[in-house]
């Protein structure tokens, strides 16, 4: 990703914002930006959903095949997440073989789905050894105005619910339901100077200086996390962070 | 082209398996400006394939050593997303992307008037969402509403549209079992204004006639979608031009405007 | 305004449509070949005296002799500057255009990259390289405040005839606004002023179609001034 020069006028102008209690969207610190989200539109993909989450755009795909399982799980489905930052998004995303940015993207998903036990994988295994129901979960970006990971996870989640396994076309009865346990969520604050903020925007992002990520569950169990960027958080503020999302 | 099957594919009333006539087009929905980040972009459903195009620019052109000190360059990037046919397919560039890329930059490159940015691209970004049969043209169609959308002077719309052989027989718009099972599949663009053909592929076997009837089909079929182009445009744009009116006078008043 | 009415003809063109066959001139926006002439880009067809034109409604800015553009910059050079434009083309600004005497090798001691500044087009070759130049009246550093970015082709639609619109702008958000002939939009006030100037900037440019915009964004900022200045 080549990068993009920010200019001192908007980071001063975030901060100066801030300090007055204020973001420049007019939001509240802890409030999210609209969130949109359409099930199903692709239906040759197993499962879909896109999800705006203010400006920002993510479409999740999900594809299902029949597979070996992994040699340590031989009873349970295999899920595997993939997320590309196509160019169409952001002039600044480049095209060809993941960056280190959209395989972090990719693997903190992946990690919240498999830890949030969002699908029962269990129910996915044909024969124990021998075959399985392999998820291919696509991320593609359309659009991006920030917070691409919360964006991301929502649609992942929601493609997931949607989806049909397509046991007929392989003479495995009827297409079923794909077994979903969990519905985590995963809620994205960024710190910038000494304000923490819910649901950055891609200005906001620009000038934070540290971002974190935690995954809860419908118990609120913690269930993954990604701290980002270069600045740190006191462990307070984790703390604060955790009870909040 | 060419598998094998039992299939019918055109009845002995001349209708298709998706209950079409001969020179029917599948149907066709354009939207104009969808996306917020891209300079200009579309979204275009044809039959069940599900398009977006975006485009940036003009812009620096990177690398360096790309830049023409004469023209703008134009750069396509056509892919399909791996959710988007019903094996999945591997993400990032393939050698038919590559190849439809290509033919598609070219394609739109003969109507925008690159001279007038030296050193600088143009970049048009089509991403196949779900793909049904004839990707290309849908995409190539959907990329020049975004041209038009983002403001890039342009001598015309290009429009892309097949035509190809079944059972026999010449058809418009081939559909998927249509494509897999037929006898020859013809995609092309024009630019409707001069019927000037810019983008032509063929595959399969026809014989010369039947070349000529399906180009002939294709382009006339391509003027009704590029009614749809402009329709497309026309409703993202109309009201503006309402607006627009009243102050289009002050444009030659605004020289610099200081408090 | 009517008779303004009668001289101009008004309507929103494609490209490639023809916009005359009567023998008028060819002017911006437009192509000719056989005697007929064709829009080259979206946008609203305008006769003025001989010429056809089509003013676009969207697109880059391109540099023209002579505007006043807000740049930031983006590399410093041993003798130069390089300034984003907001265009396909950066623009080296020299030491020798600066009202300052720069040494050798300190031009970050003057500016520095992510700075904002307001300068002018002060050459375009052929082949679109372009310098710009910070000597002239008015032209300097820009700090404080905020900048955003609108398509250039809206630029006279955020002024307004008259500036109208611009005047609204400012009386209702007590800012200084300044926007550049490439879109980029300088706005200095206090931080509600601000906020509210660009929800304003931003309507116009997002809700452009909406008939009778100018009093649709002064109602808007009758009432949201309203709010932020009772506080």
């Amino acid at each position: 990703m080549s990068q993009e020069t920010v200019a001192q006028i908007l980071r001063d102008y975030i901060y100066k914002s801030l300090m007055e209690k204020k973001r420049p969207d007019g939001r509240e610190f802890f409030e999210y930006r609209k969130i949109r989200i359409e099930p199903g539109i692709v239906e040759v993909a197993e499962g879909s959903a896109r999800v705006h989450l203010g400006n920002t755009d993510v479409l999740a795909g999900i594809k299902m095949s029949i597979g070996e399982p992994f040699p340590d799980t031989p009873d349970v489905g295999v899920l595997t997440t993939n997320a590309e930052l196509i160019p169409m998004a952001s002039p600044y995303f480049e095209a060809g073989p993941p960056d280190a940015n959209s395989i972090e993207l990719s693997r903190v998903v992946d990690r919240g789905l498999r830890e949030g036990e969002v699908v029962d994988l269990a129910k996915l295994c044909i024969e124990p050894g021998e075959k399985v129901w392999i998820m291919f979960l696509d991320l593609h970006i359309l659009d991006y105005d920030g917070n691409l990971f919360d964006a991301a996870a929502l649609a992942s989640v929601a493609a997931l619910a949607s989806t049909k396994v397509p046991a007929a076309q392989y003479e495995l009865g009827d297409d079923f339901r794909l077994p979903i346990k969990n519905w985590p969520v995963m809620t994205t604050f960024a710190k910038i100077k000494d304000v923490i903020l819910l649901d950055p925007t891609l200005d906001e992002e620009k000038v934070a200086d540290a971002r974190l990520s935690v995954y809860t569950d419908q118990n609120g169990h913690v269930r993954a996390m990604q701290k980002g960027l270069s600045g740190g958080f006191a462990y307070e503020e984790v703390k604060d962070i955790v009870k909040m999302a | 082209m060419g598998m094998k099957t039992d299939i019918k594919l055109i009845d002995e009333k001349g209708m298709r398996i998706d209950g079409r006539r001969p020179d029917q087009l599948r149907p066709i929905k354009i939207e104009a400006g969808v996306l917020k980040r891209a300079d200009g972009s579309a979204y275009l459903e044809w039959g069940k394939n599900k398009v977006l195009a975006a485009v940036y620019g003009p812009r620096e052109a990177h690398p360096r050593h790309l830049q023409d000190s004469a023209k703008a360059i134009v750069q396509c990037r056509y892919n399909m997303a791996p959710f988007s046919v019903s094996d999945r397919k591997r993400p990032g560039p393939d050698r038919r992307s590559v190849e439809i890329s290509k033919i598609i930059s070219e394609a739109l490159e003969s109507v925008i008037l690159t001279e007038l940015f030296p050193r600088s691209s143009i970049d048009v970004f089509i991403e196949v969402l779900q793909a049904n049969a004839g990707t290309r043209c849908a995409g190539l169609t959907a990329a020049s509403v975004a041209l038009a959308d983002a403001g890039i002077p342009m001598k015309d719309l290009v429009v892309g549209c097949a035509a190809g052989k079944i059972g026999d027989k010449v058809v418009l718009d081939l559909g998927k079992e249509e494509d897999n099972f037929g006898q020859a599949d013809v995609p092309l663009a024009i630019i409707p204004r001069t019927g000037e053909i810019v983008l032509l592929q063929m595959d399969g076997d026809m014989t010369q006639e039947e070349l000529f009837k399906a180009i002939e089909m294709a382009k006339e079929a391509s003027l009704r979608i590029y009614e749809l182009q402009k329709e497309a445009l026309r409703r993202r744009y109309a009201i503006v031009a309402e607006e627009e009116k009243e102050e289009i006078a002050s444009m030659e008043e605004i020289k610099e405007e200081e408090e | 305004m009517n008779e303004e009415k009668h001289n101009v003809s008004r309507e929103l063109v494609l490209p490639g449509e023809v916009v005359d066959t009567t023998g008028l001139r060819p002017g911006v926006g437009t192509y000719a070949e056989n005697g007929v002439i064709y829009a080259a880009q979206l946008g609203i067809k305008n006769i003025s005296k001989n010429y056809v034109n089509v003013f676009p409604l969207n697109g880059r800015y391109i540099p023209r002799y002579g505007d006043k553009v807000i740049g930031i910059i983006t590399e410093t050079g041993a003798t130069s500057w390089l300034v984003d434009i907001n265009s396909p083309y950066p623009a080296p600004l020299h030491v020798n255009d600066v009202p300052w005497k720069v040494n050798f090798g300190d031009t970050p001691t003057y500016l520095k990259v992510g700075d904002t500044v307001l300068v002018k087009v002060d050459g375009v070759d052929e082949a679109k390289h372009v310098r710009v130049s910070m000597k002239d009246q008015g032209l300097r550093k820009l700090s404080g405040g905020n900048i955003i970015e609108i398509p250039a082709s809206k630029v006279p639609r955020v002024i307004g005839k008259g500036g109208s619109m611009i005047n609204l702008l400012k009386e209702y958000t007590e800012c200084r606004i300044f926007v550049g002939q490439n879109g980029r939009i300088w706005i200095d006030g206090d931080v509600d002023g601000i906020a509210l100037a660009i929800r304003a900037i931003k309507k116009i440019d997002e809700e452009a179609q909406t008939i009778g915009l100018t009093e649709k964004i002064k109602e808007f900022l009758e009432k949201e001034s309203k709010k932020i200045r009772r506080q």
